[in-house]
C-alpha cells in the first residue's frame, strides 16, 4: 500500500487503531494501579507488587525493541538484554556514586578539619570497591559523580556498542543463525568481562542499593516506586509511538522486505546494511533507556542478568507473544515475566503426581521451554494470533516457493497458514 | 657360695654405680668442660657446647647428640658426670657410659637430673648432626641427613658433605651428594675461581633448587648519591616513579640516608593540624577554609614557620632531591665476578625454562584443543553437514556426563564403568537425538532461526530437568586410577594422562568420522542427502531416515564427548551450556561443512585462550572474553572461516 495513491492521508490514529488501543489501555492501566497503590490511593497493590508492575513495563519495553529488530527487521539478536543490562549499570552507578557521597560526607562532617576532595573521593572508593578489594576509582567511574553524563551515558554506551558491533557484523555480511551466535558470543564476552573483579564495576557483586535515590531518603518506596512505575509507563508509551512511526511509514516498509529478502532489497538499490544498523543501533538504545528504567526498581544489577540465557529468554517472550505485530511482544512479555513470577514465586499450587510431586518452583522453567518449542512448532504468530482470529484476519495468500533466499525468512507454508 | 657372691656384687653396684663410669674419658672430658652451658640449656648460649661435640672428631660425639637430642642424656647431681640412660620404670634408670656404650646398670632415678633440650636446641643438634649422618652405614639415614641439608644449608655442611663424599658407595646418593655439594659451594665456596666453577657447571639446569641458591647471589640493595659510582658491584641505575622504585620509595630512600628532609603523611599532617586548632584556626587560617589540599599544605607551612611542628619537605623540594640524586642497585650478595657467573647462567636457565614452558603452554593448549574438538564435532555433523543448528547441544553433552556419573553409582570399578558409560552414553544421547529430530527438528528445515529458538527451548528445559533430579551442586566423574597422575618430561614440562587420553579420544573421533562420511554407506547417504535431497531420493535414498540417523549420529558423538569432559571438569546442568558458544565458534571460525576446518578452528581457539591465559596466567575469565572478541573480529575477515567451501559445495 502506497500512501501517494490516497488523496489524502488518514491520521495515524485511525490507520493505527492499535496503537491507540494501546495507549488508552496503557493509560487506564496506570490509573488503575495508582488509584488501588499504596502511596497514592486505597492501598490494595502493595508496594513490591508495584515495583513488579513497573519492572514489567520495562521488560515490555525491551520486548518491543526486540520485536523491532527481530519481529520486524529479521535480525535475531541474542544482545539485547546485554544493552538493558548495560543501561543498569551506567545509571547504577551514578546512583551508587551520589548516595555513598552523602553517607560519606555525612560521616566526615564530623572531622575536626573541613574534608578535602580526595578524601571524599578515596572514602567514597572504599566504600564501593571494599568488597573487591580495591580502593581506587577505575577510569570508567570518571563521570559517575554526574547524573546528566551518566544519563549520556545510558543511550550512549549502548548505542555506541551496537554500532561498532553492528557495523562489524553487517558489512561483512554476516546473516540469520551466525548474527544470532555472533551476538550471543559478544554478550558472553560482555558478562564475562562483568564477572571479572578488575573489570571495575565489582565484579560479581554488581552494583546494589540502587532502589534508595541518592537524597530523597525521606520518601517512602511507596511513592518512589509509583515515580518509577509512572516513569516505565511513560517510557513504554513512547517507545510504542516510536516503534509505530518507524514501522509505519516508508522505512517501515524496507525494513519488513529486509527481513523478507535483503538480496532483493539490496537489488533495488537500498543500503541494507545502513537500515539495518539503524534499526539495531536504535533498538540497543531503546533497551538501554528500559533497563536504565528497571534497574532502579530490582535495586540490583549483577552481570548474571547479562548473561546470554537472559537475551534468550527476550527472545521467548517475543516469540510467545507474538512477532511482528508490536503489541504482540507487549503482551508476551507482560505474560510470560507475570506468569513466571506466580509460578517461581511459589505461589502456583504443587501437584501431587501419588509418587512425585511437580513443584512449580523447580519444573516451571521446563514448562516454559517446552510451551517455548510448542509456540515455535504450533503457532508462529503466538499470542498475538488470537487478535487476528478475532477480527478475522487472514494472511495474504502468496504463492511460489521460498519468499526468501535468506535463511530465516518467511517461506511458503508459514506465509499459507 | 655363688648366690652370696652374685648378692654382694649387685649390692656393690647399687651402691656405687659410677665406680664402672670411664670419667677420664675423652668425651666425658669434653662434656665436663662444657657442663655448665650444657645443663643451663639455653638456646642462646648453647652455640659453643655443640661446635665443641661435633668438631671434637671424636666418634662417640654421634652417640652423645644422638641422645641428647632424644631426651636420654642424664648427668649425675653428684659427680657432675653424664650418661645417657633408658627408664626402666617410672623411679628405676638403666644407665650407660658414653666412653663405650657398656651398660653401668639400673639404679634410682633421684640422683639423676634429665637434660631437656627445647626445639631450637634440638633444631642446632640436629644441624650439627647431620655431618655424622652423612656418613652412617645406613642409607636412609644418610637421605635424611641430605634432606636435611635441602631444607636449610649451612656453611658448616660443606666441609662435612665433601668430606663424605669419598666413601660414598650407593651410586644414587653419591650424585645427590654431589650436586648438593656445588650447590652449597655457590653459597660458601671459599674462593670466587670455586664458586664461578660451581655456577659454571648448572649450566642450563632447569632444576627449582639451582635457582633457588643462584637468586640470592643476585641480591641487591637500593642506594642513592649524587654521583653514580664506579665501583664495580653496582648494578643498574634505577629511574624514580619506575616500576622498580616507586617515587615514594626513593624519597624514603633519601630520608633515611639523611639526604633529604621527610615528608609527612596525609593523616599525620590532618592530625597535627587539628592538634593546632585555636579558636577555629590554624596558624591564623580559619579551619573551614581547609578542604583542600594547598589550603592545608600553607597552613602547615605557616605551623612550621611558628615552631610549633617540624617543617617537612614541599612537592618542589621533593621534585627537586629526586632530580639531584641517582638511584642504583648494589650487589650485595656476592662479589662482583661471582654476581656476573650467577646473572649470566641465570639468563640462560632462564631462556631454556621460557622455552621449556612454551612447550608446556603447547602441550596444555593442545588439550584444550581436543577438549573444544571433542564438543564441537558432534555439532560438526549436525550444524556442519546438515545445517541444522541444534542449541541443545550442549545438553547433549551434559546427559552423557550424567549418563556417566549414574553408571558409575552403579558399578563401582571405575574402569568398568568408564567402559560402560561410553556406549550407554551414546545410546542415550543418540536416542534423544532422533527423538528431538522426529518431533522438533523436522518440521523446521530449512527455517534455522526457528530451529534455533525451538532448540534453545529444549535446551533450557532439559537443563532445569537435570537440575531437578541432580541438584544444582557439581557431580563427580572420577577417571579410573590408572589415569591419575601425569607424565613429567621435566621440572616444567608435564601432563596429565587424562589429558592425553582426551587428545587420543579426539583423534579416534576424527577417524570415526572421517570413516563414517568416506567409507560407509550411511556417509554416501548422508552427503547425498545433504547436496541434494530431492535427487538422493530419486536414486532410492530415504531422506528422512538419513537425516534422522545423522541427526542421532551427531548427537551420539556429543554424548561421548561429554563422559570425557565430565572426566576432566565437574558434571554440573550448566557445563553444556559452558561449551555451547565455544563449540559453536569453533564450527564457525574452522568454516562450516568441513572436519578438517573443526579440528583447525579447534585448533586456533584452544591455542588462543592458552596464548591468551599466558598473559595473565590468573585471569581465565579474561581469557575467554579476549578469546571471544577475536573470534567476532576474525570472522570480519574471514566470514566463512578457515576452510571455505567453494563452488557447488558451499550452496549445498
Amino acid at each position: 500500500m502506497t500512501d501517494a495513491a490516497l488523496p489524502r492521508r488518514q491520521p495515524f490514529a485511525l490507520r493505527f487503531p492499535s496503537v491507540m488501543i494501546f495507549l488508552t489501555i496503557l493509560a487506564l492501566f496506570t490509573v488503575g494501579v495508582t488509584v488501588l497503590s499504596e502511596g497514592f490511593g486505597i492501598g490494595v497493590i502493595s508496594t513490591s507488587f508495584i515495583k513488579t508492575l513497573g519492572k514489567t513495563l520495562c521488560l515490555c519495553l525491551v520486548a518491543l525493541a526486540m520485536d523491532l529488530v527481530w519481529g520486524y527487521c529479521g535480525i535475531l539478536s541474542l544482545g539485547h538484554m546485554a544493552f538493558f543490562g548495560l543501561g543498569g549499570y551506567a545509571i547504577g552507578m551514578w546512583l551508587m556514586y551520589a548516595r555513598t557521597e552523602i553517607i560519606v560526607l555525612e560521616s566526615l562532617s564530623a572531622a575536626a578539619l573541613p574534608p578535602t576532595p580526595q578524601e571524599v573521593s578515596d572514602g567514597i572508593a572504599t566504600q564501593i570497591f571494599g568488597v573487591v578489594g580495591s580502593s581506587e576509582f577505575p577510569p570508567i567511574w570518571a563521570f559517575a559523580h554526574s547524573l546528566p553524563l551518566q544519563l549520556a551515558a545510558v543511550v550512549l554506551v549502548p548505542g555506541l556498542l551496537a554500532l561498532i558491533f553492528g557495523w562489524l557484523a553487517f558489512r561483512s555480511r554476516v546473516t540469520g543463525v551466525y548474527l544470532s551466535i555472533l551476538t550471543q558470543a559478544m554478550t558472553l564476552a560482555l558478562s564475562l568481562h562483568l564477572f571479572q573483579n578488575d573489570s571495575g564495576l565489582r565484579g560479581n557483586n554488581g552494583l546494589s542499593g540502587l532502589q534508595n535515590l541518592p537524597g530523597m531518603g525521606d520518601t517512602p518506596q511507596s511513592i518512589v516506586s509509583l515515580w518509577f512505575f509512572w516513569a516505565s509507563a511513560l517510557a513504554l508509551a513512547l517507545g510504542y509511538l516510536l516503534c509505530a512511526w518507524i514501522v509505519s511509514g516508508k522505512f517501515g516498509s524496507v525494513i519488513r522486505a529486509i527481513r523478507d529478502d535483503e538480496a532483493r532489497v539490496r537489488f533495488l538499490g537500498y543500503p541494507v546494511e545502513a537500515f539495518k544498523l539503524v534499526i539495531f543501533t536504535l533498538t540497543a538504545v531503546i533497551a538501554g533507556i528500559a533497563g536504565a528504567l528497571y534497574y532502579p526498581q530490582a535495586g540490583i544489577v549483577n552481570p548474571a542478568e547479562i548473561a546470554p540465557i537472559a537475551s534468550i529468554y527476550l527472545a521467548v517472550w517475543v516469540a510467545i507473544g507474538g512477532r511482528g505485530r508490536l503489541y504482540g511482544a507487549v503482551i508476551g512479555a507482560a505474560f510470560v515475566s507475570l506468569v513466571s513470577t506466580w509460578f517461581t514465586g511459589g505461589q502456583a499450587p504443587d501437584i501431587n503426581l501419588g509418587f512425585y510431586t511437580i513443584s512449580w518452583v523447580d519444573w516451571w522453567t521446563v514448562l516454559l521451554g517446552l510451551s517455548f518449542v510448542c509456540v515455535t512448532l504450533f503457532a508462529p504468530k503466538g499470542i498475538g494470533g488470537l487478535v487476528d482470529i478475532l477480527i478475522d484476519r487472514k494472511s495474504p495468500n502468496r504463492h511460489g516457493a521460498d519468499l526468501g533466499p535468506d535463511h530465516g525468512a518467511l517461506r511458503e507454508q508459514e506465509a499459507e497458514k | 657360695m655363688l648366690r652370696f657372691v652374685a648378692t654382694f656384687l649387685a649390692c656393690l653396684t647399687l651402691a656405687f654405680p659410677a665406680t664402672a663410669q670411664q670419667a677420664d674419658a675423652p668425651i666425658q672430658q669434653l662434656l665436663q668442660s662444657q657442663r655448665d652451658i650444657i645443663v643451663e640449656s639455653s638456646r642462646r648460649t648453647i652455640g659453643p657446647a655443640i661446635d665443641a661435640l661435633a668438631n671434637s672428631g671424636l666418634p662417640e660425639a654421634q652417640v652423645v647428640m644422638d641422645k641428647w637430642q632424644t631426651r636420654q642424656m642424664w648427668v649425675n647431681t653428684e659427680t657432675g658426670l653424664f650418661v645417657y640412660a633408658e627408664e626402666v620404670d617410672r623411679d628405676t634408670l638403666r644407665i650407660f657410659d658414653f666412653a663405650d656404650g657398656t651398660e653401668i646398670g639400673e639404679v634410682p632415678d633421684d640422683g639423676f637430673d634429665q637434660l631437656k633440650p627445647n626445639s631450637g636446641i634440638r633444631g642446632l643438634i640436629g644441624t650439627a648432626l647431620v655431618q655424622f649422618q652423612l656418613s652412617d652405614p645406613d642409607p636412609d639415614t644418610r637421605r635424611r641427613a641430605l634432606d636435611a641439608i635441602e631444607r636449610g644449608a649451612e656453611e658448616s655442611h660443606l666441609a662435612a658433605l665433601r668430606a663424605s663424599l669419598e666413601n660414598e658407595t650407593d651410586t644414587q646418593i653419591l650424585a645427590r651428594k654431589q650436586r648438593l655439594e656445588r650447590l652449597l659451594t655457590i653459597a660458601y665456596g671459599e674462593t670466587d675461581a670455586e664458586r664461578i666453577e660451581a655456577i659454571q657447571s648448572f649450566d642450563g639446569d632447569l632444576g627449582v633448587d639451582v635457582r633457588a641458591a643462584l637468586n640470592p647471589l643476585l641480591s641487591v640493595r637500593v642506594e642513592a648519591a649524587n654521583v653514580l659510582p664506579t665501583d664495580p658491584d653496582i648494578g643498574q641505575m634505577l629511574d624514580p616513579g619506575s616500576e622498580q622504585l616507586s617515587r615514594d620509595d626513593a624519597y624514603a630512600l633519601l630520608v633515611s640516608a639523611d639526604l633529604a628532609k621527610p615528608r609527612i603523611s596525609v593523616e599525620d599532617q590532618r592530625n597535627a593540624l587539628i592538634e593546632n586548632i585555636a579558636d577555629g584556626q590554624v596558624a591564623g587560617i580559619q579551619v573551614a577554609t581547609l578542604n583542600s589540599q594547598d589550603a592545608r599544605d600553607m597552613a602547615y607551612a605557616a605551623l612550621a614557620e611558628q615552631g610549633v611542628v617540624t617543617a617537612v619537605a614541599t612537592e618542589a623540594e621533593v621534585d627537586q632531591r629526586l632530580a639531584n640524586h641517582v638511584f642504583y642497585e648494589r650487589y650485595v650478595g656476592a662479589p662482583p665476578e661471582v654476581v656476573f657467573a650467577a646473572q649470566a647462567a641465570l639468563n640462560a636457565i632462564e631462556n631454556k625454562v621460557a622455552i621449556n614452558q612454551m612447550f608446556d603452554l603447547s602441550l596444555d593448549a593442545l588439550s584444550l584443543a581436543s577438549i573444544y574438538f571433542l564438543a564441537a564435532i558432534g555439532l560438526a555433523i549436525t550444524f556442519g553437514v546438515m545445517g541444522v543448528i541444534n542449541m541443545a547441544h550442549g545438553e547433549f553433552i551434559m546427559m552423557g556426563a550424567y549418563t556417566g556419573y549414574v553408571v558409575q553409582l552403579f558399578i563401582p570399578d571405575y574402569t568398568l564403568s568408564i567402559l560402560v558409560a561410553i556406549p550407554l552414553a551414546f545410546a542415550i544421547t543418540f536416542g534423544a537425538g532422533v527423538a528431538m529430530e522426529r518431533l522438533v527438528i523436522r518440521w523446521l528445515y530449512h527455517r534455522p532461526l526457528e530451529t534455533l529458538l525451538a532448540t534453545f527451548g529444549i535446551s533450557i528445559a532439559l537443563q532445569q530437568i537435570a537440575k531437578n533430579i541432580f541438584g544444582t551442586q557439581a557431580r563427580p566423574l572420577t577417571a579410573p586410577g590408572w589415569l591419575d597422575g601425569s607424565l613429567v618430561i621435566n621440572d616444567i614440562v608435564s601432563i596429565s594422562y587424562i589429558r592425553i587420553a582426551i587428545f587420543v579420544l579426539a583423534l579416534l573421533f576424527l577417524a570415526l568420522f572421517l570413516f563414517v562420511m568416506n567409507r560407509t554407506r550411511l556417509g554416501l547417504e548422508v552427503r547425498a542427502v545433504t547436496q541434494n535431497p530431492r535427487m538422493a531420493a530419486s536414486m532410492g535414498i530415504n531422506p528422512d531416515k538419513i537425516n534422522m540417523l545423522t541427526f542421532g549420529f551427531g548427537s551420539g558423538i556429543a554424548g561421548i564427548a561429554g563422559v570425557a569432559i565430565g572426566l576432566y571438569a565437574k558434571v554440573t546442568s550448566e557445563m553444556g551450556s559452558d561449551y555451547i558458544v565455544q563449540s559453536f565458534m569453533t564450527v564457525v571460525v574452522g568454516g562450516v561443512g568441513n572436519i578438517w576446518g573443526t579440528l583447525l578452528g579447534a585448533t586456533m581457539v584452544g591455542f588462543l585462550q592458552k596464548g591468551i591465559e599466558w598473559f595473565n596466567p590468573s585471569n581465565t575469565l579474561a581469557a575467554q572474553t579476549y578469546m571471544i572478541l577475536f573470534i567476532i573480529l576474525f570472522i570480519q575477515f574471514r566470514p566463512k572461516g578457515i576452510i571455505a567451501l567453494k563452488g557447488r559445495a558451499a550452496e549445498a
